[in-house]
């Protein structure tokens, strides 16, 4: 065996030399060295995220006999991930530092980085073994990560429901898989995509939808999303905002990849259909249950999906450009989506109160986070000049690209009428927090330094990303 | 990039921004606030002289000051900007509102707040007129449309949650129509082969939008700009959003604001799609037709003075809109000037409705009377305004409805004629019910016998009103002047020499 082959995976390996040393600090420190478990963590992240964006990863390679390949674009995405996996470290300290947490917390540092090797694979795999083995190392910790608050009712509750949902979806994914492997005889990729060229057949459609339903749940796409609200009212904030923002970012990667480069060539554009169903449903039932929310996360979730529906209108163009899109959209959904998990998690930690209606006043009394929370909620809703408007308007640009047929331009239509439906909701929560009264404000208090820092990151974030074009410009060359 | 004139409309605004987030008192708010603004005007004032001299030495450019600045290079967006004399005229209606919005709210509750999203609100629309870029374009629009919600939320009054909110979600469901059309613009910008692009001037020259996707995407831009036109039956936001915003919101919102829509329908639907401009035009002369009449009969049963001029907004910006469809020189040039003094003129009513109500707290026209003798400052003011809103000559109302009616009736088809005279019956409503609210409110006996105590206008809302009243008349009395600025755009419109 060429061992040198391992040097293809430079960012497994640093995530993975990282994660031992968390461990095995976690481990042998006393309980007072303990206490620097989450600094070490995020100084450890912070290394890891600057390596990534060290040119020699960049490089195209495989290993494994093309089980594993990693190029500019996987790098990028990696990277894109790990900035969001840090700033939700810095976001999570103090939370990993509170009463409950704290005999734990070395653990949470340690599935966090568990989960995000198994994205890691699952984006480079060239080969659904491969890929498989990356889905479950990225869901099974997870569902430990979901029932953290052991003391909480709801934590186990959607503990339960998501494992449930996780190995259910598998086993259909698992499904779709034989019935390829039955067909085209191998499980690589690019073999796959040569017989799906040469062969048609409604079996291939079959595989196709079971294997579209096995990512739908990942990345909750109606009408599989209905662990989704559960989960995210349950799960500690922290989980939840990396459910909602990482989990599904690699989701929707290893989605796109899966979609263009494997099933590209079915007949009759098959995947393109089902798509295109799916993005309609998920955009407005999303938009419809998001209207009717009273709890913040759960508020959050039912935007997730539609959000997600805003992504996979990136993957129907099947273009280059839409991928830049997709992962500037990703890139951009991190910071907006942990700058409003970001308040929400600042405001739990002081208070313990996560109902909209405990954030009228907000603006009064905590003029800072009001604001924070107001510019995630634009650039969710595609608000210029924050992010999220060029990543909004980049995705219906690239859906249009190419063919550019009557059919996507009524689905963007339908997507952008539902940008309104979307800015009606997030409006609501600027509304309770600048312009409704309230008896009992949430008092004013001083967040700690480091939900502070993830903020700042984040707001940073949402206001340059947009207005410099080299994020996106960089995005595009990495993708050509 | 900073040589170019124009670039300094955004960046004034922007410095202002900066200025007022380190302000400490009113005062300060209040200096920064009146300088940026009278810096923008004389800004405008400055590129009005430079662009006469440019024009008269070269009548064949379309826009002078042009600049071209790559921002998101792989799509082509730049971020582009040119003006021509009809921008010039907008900017310089902006200046202007925005100097009298800001003294109508001198005394305003968290002025700090309220500046910034004003300013906010301002370099939205400041951005929208100097650019020739649609992707630019289309950024400070909805820049322009956002901080509404929160003007009116915050600041507003009556169901002012209600209200916002409709406006907001009625003026982004038009840019949603809008935000396809100018997508599909780009992609259909150029013939096969050649790269596509954003800019105006661009597409105009490549002339390559196919007669098939023109009657698709002139409808979706139409649409799109009419809704902040107030174009029926896109206009309820109007009525509610601009009876429950504070004064200076009012104001820039019915003044400048809703000009964004009559300016965006012809310079990108009409300007880029000449071909569907001609051939769709008869539904939205039905549709515009009918914005002209309802609105002034709307107005005639109100009772809130705001709604009144809401309506009576209604009814002259659809007038905007029905002259640009007429599709020919004059009536054009008359729906600029409409949109002129339309702002100016609307901006005062506002200004003036909303000095009474700080003053009276009602609005309600049945609740007050005899205002002649409190305060006969603000109701000569008013009895100004509205004699300019039913087209008395010497003032800017006549000058543009009599260009727009004689400039519609060229047109020697039956269809356009019939409703040409359908909307000159407006004329005559409005004369209803602005006598109707001028007699009631200002003449008769003193209804209530608390409003004998109250004071005439402040030196502030003097010189706002003032400022107002000067600009009218003064484009009532040489209308020439603009008309001259106006009309040297016309022949590079394709939709009219065809």
């Amino acid at each position: 065996m060429d061992y040198s082959q391992f040097l293809a995976m430079k960012q497994e390996i640093g995530l993975l030399v990282v994660f031992l040393l968390i461990f095995l600090f976690d481990t042998f420190s006393s309980r007072k060295s303990a206490k620097a478990v989450p600094a070490l963590s995020v100084f450890l992240m912070g290394v890891l995220t600057l390596w990534g964006f060290c040119p020699l990863n960049s490089a195209d390679a495989s290993a494994f006999a093309g089980m594993y390949v990693t190029s500019p674009v996987m790098t990028a995405i990696k990277n894109i991930l790990n900035v969001g996996v840090l700033i939700i470290l810095v976001q999570s300290v103090k939370w990993a530092n509170s009463e409950f947490v704290a005999i734990r917390r070395g653990e949470f540092y340690e599935l966090v980085l568990l989960t995000l090797l198994g994205m890691y694979f699952m984006i480079s795999s060239r080969h659904f073994l491969m890929f498989i083995i990356g889905l479950e190392t990225a869901s099974l910790p997870l569902c430990a990560l979901v029932a953290f608050d052991k003391n909480r009712y709801e934590s186990h509750e959607a503990a339960i429901k998501y494992v449930l949902t996780a190995v259910f979806s598998s086993a259909v994914l698992l499904m779709g898989l034989s019935f390829v492997y039955g067909l085209c005889g191998t499980l690589y990729y690019d073999g796959i995509a040569m017989m799906c060229r040469s062969q048609f057949g409604v079996m291939m459609a079959v595989a196709l939808a079971f294997v579209m339903a096995g990512f739908g749940f990942k990345i909750s796409l109606v009408p599989f999303h209905l662990w989704t609200a559960d989960v995210y009212q349950g799960a500690p904030t922290p989980v939840t905002s990396y459910l909602s923002v990482i989990s599904k970012g690699s989701a929707a990667f290893a989605f796109l990849v899966v979609l263009t480069q494997v099933f590209g060539s079915l007949y009759a554009d098959a995947w393109e259909w089902m798509l295109y169903a799916l993005i309609i449903l998920t955009i407005t039932i999303g938009n419809l249950f998001a209207m009717r929310q009273v709890n913040m996360k759960r508020f959050l979730a039912f935007s997730s999906i539609s959000q997600a529906g805003y992504i996979m209108l990136a993957i129907i163009g099947d273009n280059p450009m839409g991928v830049s899109a997709l992962m500037f959209y990703v890139l951009v959904y991190v910071f907006s989506n942990l700058a409003a998990f970001g308040v929400i998690g600042a405001i739990e930690n002081a208070t313990g109160k996560v109902d909209m209606t405990d954030y009228n006043g907000l603006y009064k009394t905590n003029p800072r986070l009001a604001f924070t929370m107001m510019l995630a909620m634009f650039s969710l809703a595609g608000i210029p000049p924050f992010a999220g408007f060029f990543s909004k308007f980049f995705v219906f640009t690239s859906a249009l690209n190419g063919t550019g047929s009557v059919a996507l331009y009524v689905l963007v239509l339908i997507a952008l009428i539902n940008t309104i439906i979307s800015l009606y909701y997030y409006l609501l929560v600027v509304k309770a927090m600048f312009i409704n009264d309230s008896d009992s404000p949430v008092a004013t208090f001083r967040s700690a330094c480091s939900e502070r820092v993830g903020m700042w990151i984040c707001v940073a974030g949402i206001i340059g990303l947009g207005i410099v074009s080299y994020f996106y410009d960089y995005l595009l060359t990495v993708v050509y | 990039m900073f040589s170019n004139i124009l670039i300094y409309f955004v960046v004034i605004p922007v410095v202002m921004l900066l200025g007022l987030f380190l302000c400490r008192d009113i005062k300060q708010i209040r200096a920064v606030a009146v300088t940026g603004s009278v810096a923008l005007t004389a800004l405008a004032v400055w590129v009005l002289v430079e662009y006469l001299g440019l024009r008269a030495a070269d009548p064949d450019t379309p826009m002078f000051f042009v600049g071209s600045w790559s921002w998101f290079a792989p799509l082509n967006i730049h971020l582009a900007v040119g003006v021509d004399g009809i921008s010039i005229a907008m900017l310089l209606l902006t200046g202007v509102i925005m100097i009298t919005g800001s003294f109508a709210s001198w005394e305003i509750p968290q002025p700090k707040e309220f500046f910034l999203w004003l300013v906010l609100l301002a370099t939205g629309v400041y951005g929208f007129f100097i650019s020739i870029d649609l992707f630019t374009m289309f950024m400070f629009y909805e820049v322009a449309l956002i901080p509404m919600y929160l003007l009116i939320g915050v600041w507003g009054s009556g169901n002012k949650n209600y209200s916002a909110m409709k406006l907001t979600l009625m003026l982004m469901g038009g840019s949603a129509f809008l935000m396809l059309g100018l997508i599909g613009i780009y992609y259909h910008s150029a013939p096969a082969g050649q790269p596509l692009t954003w800019n105006i001037l661009e597409i105009v020259s490549n002339d390559a939008i196919s007669h098939g996707w023109q009657t698709f995407l002139f409808p979706m831009t139409f649409v799109g700009f009419g809704v902040l036109g107030a174009m029926f039956p896109f206009h309820t936001w109007s009525p509610d959003g601009h009876a429950s915003a504070p004064t200076a919101v009012s104001m820039l919102h019915a003044g400048v604001l809703m000009k964004l829509g009559g300016y965006g329908c012809f310079r990108v639907a009409i300007y880029l799609m000449p071909q569907a401009a001609h051939e769709l035009a008869w539904i939205f002369i039905i549709l515009t037709g009918i914005s002209v009449v309802y609105g002034a009969f709307s107005a005639c049963v109100q009772n809130d003075l705001k709604y009144i001029n809401a309506y009576s907004s209604v009814s002259h910006c659809g007038l905007v809109l029905f002259a640009i469809l007429m599709l020919n020189a004059t009536a054009m040039t008359g729906a600029i000037m409409q949109m002129l003094s339309h702002g100016l003129m609307t901006a005062l009513f506002f200004a003036l409705i909303g000095m009474i109500y700080g003053r009276t707290h009602t609005r309600d026209i049945r609740e007050m009377g005899g205002m002649m003798q409190i305060l006969p400052y603000l109701s000569v003011c008013y009895v100004i305004a509205g004699m300019a809103s039913l087209g008395l000559p010497g003032l800017s109302g006549f000058v543009a409805e009599m260009t727009i009616f004689v400039g519609s009736f060229q047109h020697t088809d039956l269809f356009h004629r019939v409703f040409v005279i359908v909307a000159c019956s407006s004329i005559v409503t409005t004369a209803v019910y602005i006598l109707r609210v001028v007699g009631k409110l200002l003449y008769g006996p003193v209804y209530d016998q608390h409003h004998m105590s109250l004071t005439d206008a402040k030196w502030w809302e003097r010189l706002s009103t003032a400022a107002l009243i000067v600009c009218v008349a003064g484009i009532g009395c040489f209308p020439n002047f603009f008309v001259d600025i106006i009309k040297s755009t016309w022949k590079f419109f394709g939709a009219l020499n065809m």
